[in-house]
């Protein structure tokens, strides 16, 4: 099958460079093998400050961003941390100041991927006073059936079919002199309704949505919206298969091989690899090298392991910064031959030196817009 | 052998990394709070019954077997596989009556055929219905599918030498739907195969794929019927044949469960049994051939849902681009969801509503889309959307050979 542009990967990169070019009119394909980092996403996107290109992409996939100069998050940790572009159900804080007169933080029996005492702390410290308090409802009981259930997604699934209620059980919970309800992202698995419900059903109470252990509520939702988006706009998303191989002769790559199609190859004229770091498998470590394992890409890497990492597990790990060698138009290469109608994007991508594409969720947003805007050029 | 392929575990489940985005997008999970999931089923499950069987858990049997767990798992691991062949080496209670009956869809439809009339008629009263229901535990909402009084094997032996007469041959693994339900299906298929150029040929003894014995933990049926079905499969190919199928359920019971769950080896056959669409999009793209379509073909909107199996399969696309070929046709494939049948678990009265429930999603967007005709590559799928939407539902190769020309007579 024959396709304008094939892109390996279905993550953030993937998908945001495949709705770029279908709002396009190209023809694409994305071949995924199961499901990305996005499942894991605090909702705020490192290293992006705004994007007004990847905004506006975004919220005709229905998905809101928002930032705001100088404002702060809350992390799920109880750190507070400068705030970047980040999903709508990210709170926006002031950049200083005790974020309210008292704060009441909510979780439920079970559920162990949200840390009020953690939060308390970090709030105290900041200014503002705390009370803590656990919602209970017989359709989360049904939920602890099976104590290790009481995950992110579980609670998600109970709680949108019930937000009023949910709403009600808050007010319930308060007490003299809160002005603030700090709630675990476990809201909106379909969409961002239900947690601007639960936000206008308790105003003018104050709601901060803080993020949970994964998985990720508004990651998934993020994921599937975009998807949706993608598919809606005649893009052909295959999940669950991998790209084992491609063809390239003399710096171009013709088709690609995957495990499910065999025999069967797909073929482009151009092609974006965004398949992740190690996590995903874009990247693979071996004793003694790191690997692309699909092209077989030039990787950037020390010759001695032990510059890999930092034996201290909690100091930055350079193997984060560890991927492909790409030039300046994200083209990759293989024995130091260039590949012309490859790019590469995403957390694939080696650090760059001028820090260009940044990290994180920001680096797969710029560099997918920049690889699908270079193809658009051509 | 290196130090990792030592550490491998069964279906990779010492891979997973407890992120339980499996059980996120489980069908079951959010509808039956009796089904642990696929996580606790799967590779949590394991380590316990690997340190001892009697941690099995009966819930098991609420799995669908759709496989979706596994497309989405970001390490590999086999979740689906690990839950089948748990319920095939744990569970030692004894497959019920009703199980084996619903299991055996060649044995019924046998039995069925030379009365089908009087089946069809008995099957869909009250009184028949009602004894299913009480009795043998058949939920008295599903209509039994209808069986054909002709037989498919039977309409192609007759045209052997015509069909010998075209300059390409395929083999045809047609299934137990096609002989004892719906023969104009293949029939359909045929239509399509020889407007190609294509004679089609029977297998020699093939039997049922085998995927409800496996559902039903009947692993020696199972496994004597992929036997046979190995070896005919095997005829046909070492005659250089390649084997075609309309059943995305069959199709991946042959290529896939049969090493995985059957521990059968069918390396020799696997690349060899494709579905028919992709087969036919093959030969479209080889330039080889010409389609001719009627002419005045009136506007059809379709919608298009891809079975569970066919995802996990991969193949999706060539039934959808086949479509997008039917001049005047507007395609809209369908979000993937499961239709909650998964073969004859839906059948079963514990699982109606939890069947039932799981479609409605679906459901949902087909009565949105409101299309004239819905097209999907599975048969239970199709029972069951007729059932929860009340649209037509017909495979995308039956409407591929309803636009195409009528050969000459
Ligand atoms: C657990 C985790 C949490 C993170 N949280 C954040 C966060 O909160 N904020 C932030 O800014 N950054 C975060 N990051 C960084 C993350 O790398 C980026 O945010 C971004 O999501 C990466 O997107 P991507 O599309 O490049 O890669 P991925 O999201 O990793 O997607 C790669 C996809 O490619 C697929 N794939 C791999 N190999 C193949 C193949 N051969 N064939 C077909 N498909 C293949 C994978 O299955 C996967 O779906 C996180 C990273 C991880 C691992
Ligand atoms: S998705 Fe895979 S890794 Fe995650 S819990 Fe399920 S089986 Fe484990
Ligand atoms: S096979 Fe389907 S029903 Fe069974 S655990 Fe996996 S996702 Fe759930």
């Amino acid at each position: 099958m024959r396709f304008d542009t094939i892109i390996i990967g279905g993550g953030l990169a993937g998908l945001t460079a495949g709705i770029r070019l279908q709002e396009e009119g190209r023809r694409t394909a994305i071949v995924s093998s199961g499901q990305s980092a996005l499942h894991f996403f605090s909702g705020s996107f490192e290293s992006l400050k705004d994007c007004p290109e990847a905004e506006e992409l975004f919220d005709r996939a229905g998905v809101r961003l928002h930032n705001l100069p100088g404002s702060r998050r809350l992390l799920p940790g109880g750190a507070f941390r400068e705030a970047v572009l980040s999903l709508g159900d990210v709170s926006l804080l002031p950049g200083e100041g005790p974020i309210g007169k008292k704060a009441l933080i909510v979780s439920f029996n079970g559920y162990h991927d949200f840390f009020p005492e953690l939060l308390a702390g970090a709030l105290e410290k900041d200014g503002t006073p705390s009370i803590q308090g656990i919602v209970e409802m017989e359709e989360l009981a049904a939920l602890r059936k099976s104590p290790t259930e009481m995950r992110s997604v579980n609670i998600a699934r109970v709680l949108d079919k019930c937000p009023d209620k949910f709403v009600q059980k808050v007010k319930e919970l308060l007490a003299d002199g809160v002005d603030t309800v700090i709630l675990p992202q476990v809201f909106g698995l379909d969409g961002d309704e239900v947690p601007r419900a639960i936000s206008e059903g308790l105003a003018p109470l104050k709601v901060i949505f803080v993020g949970t252990l994964p998985p990720s509520v508004p990651g998934i939702r993020t994921q599937n919206m975009l998807r949706r988006r993608y598919e809606r706009l005649g893009g052909t998303f295959i999940i669950g298969d991998s790209v084992v191989s491609g063809a390239v002769h003399e710096g171009i790559v013709s088709s690609v091989a995957s495990h499910n199609l065999d025999t069967y190859r797909l073929f482009a004229d151009n092609f974006i690899l965004c398949s992740g770091s190690f996590f995903s498998k874009g990247l693979h470590s071996s004793p003694t090298a790191i690997e692309e394992p699909v092209f077989g890409l030039d990787v950037e890497f020390p010759e001695d392991r032990s510059l890999w990492y930092e034996a201290d597990f909690f100091e930055p790990q350079p193997y984060m910064g560890i991927g492909v060698k790409a030039d300046k138009d994200l083209h990759p290469s293989i024995g130091g031959e260039k590949v012309t109608n490859l790019y590469v994007a995403g957390a694939i991508l080696g650090a760059s030196k001028d820090g260009k594409y940044g990290t994180g969720a920001g680096k797969a947003i710029k560099s997918a817009l920049a690889a699908a805007n270079k193809i658009l050029s051509l | 052998m290196t130090f990792q392929e030592y550490t491998s575990s069964v279906h990779n489940f010492e891979e997973c990394m407890k992120c339980t985005i499996c059980t996120a997008y489980c069908p079951v999970v959010p509808v039956n709070p009796d089904y642990p999931g696929p996580k606790q089923a799967g590779p949590d499950g394991e380590r316990l019954r690997l340190s001892d069987p009697l941690f099995f858990n009966r819930a098991l049997k609420y799995c669908l077997n759709c496989k979706r767990c596994e497309v989405v798992c970001p390490s590999g691991v086999k979740v689906g596989d690990l839950i089948q062949e748990a319920r095939l080496r744990f569970d030692n209670s004894k497959p019920k009556l009703r199980d084996r009956i619903l299991a055996s869809t060649d044995f019924m439809g046998s039995m069925a055929r030379p009365f089908a009339p009087i089946v069809n008629a008995v099957t869909g009263m009250g009184i028949a219905k009602a004894v299913m229901d009480g009795v043998l535990a058949v939920d008295k909402h599903r209509t039994f599918p209808k069986y054909s009084s002709s037989s498919f094997e039977k309409w192609l032996r007759k045209q052997e030498s015509k069909q010998g007469s075209y300059p390409r041959q395929v083999a045809y693994f047609h299934g137990c739907y096609v002989e004892y339900n719906n023969p104009q299906q293949g029939k359909d298929l045929v239509k399509v195969l020889n407007a190609l150029g294509v004679g089609v040929q029977l297998l020699e003894g093939e039997k049922c794929c085998g995927v409800a014995a496996i559902s039903n933990r009947l692993e020696k049926q199972a496994c004597k019927n992929a036997q046979a079905n190995l070896e005919a499969i095997g005829k046909a190919v070492a005659q250089g044949l390649t084997v075609v199928n309309l059943s995305s359920s069959c199709t991946f019971a042959i290529r896939d469960e049969y090493p995985s769950i059957l521990k059968l080896d069918n390396s020799a056959v696997k690349d060899s049994v494709v579905l028919a669409t992709r087969y036919i999009w093959q030969l479209l793209e080889s330039g080889t051939v010409e389609l001719r379509f009627k002419k005045d073909l009136k506007p059809l909107r379709v919608v298009y849902h891809t079975p569970c199996h066919l995802q996990k399969l991969g193949w999706s696309m060539f039934s959808k681009e086949l479509l997008k070929l039917i001049p005047n046709i507007e395609l809209i494939p369908l979000e993937q969801n499961c239709c909650g049948i998964a073969g004859t678990y839906g059948f079963k009265k514990e699982n109606y509503e939890t069947s039932m429930a799981i479609g409605e999603k679906l459901f949902e967007q087909i009565r949105k889309a409101n299309p004239d005709i819905v097209a999907t590559d599975c048969e239970t799928c199709r029972w069951q959307i007729e059932m929860g939407t009340g649209y037509p539902v017909r495979h995308p190769v039956s409407l591929f050979a309803d636009a195409l020309e009528d050969p000459l007579a």
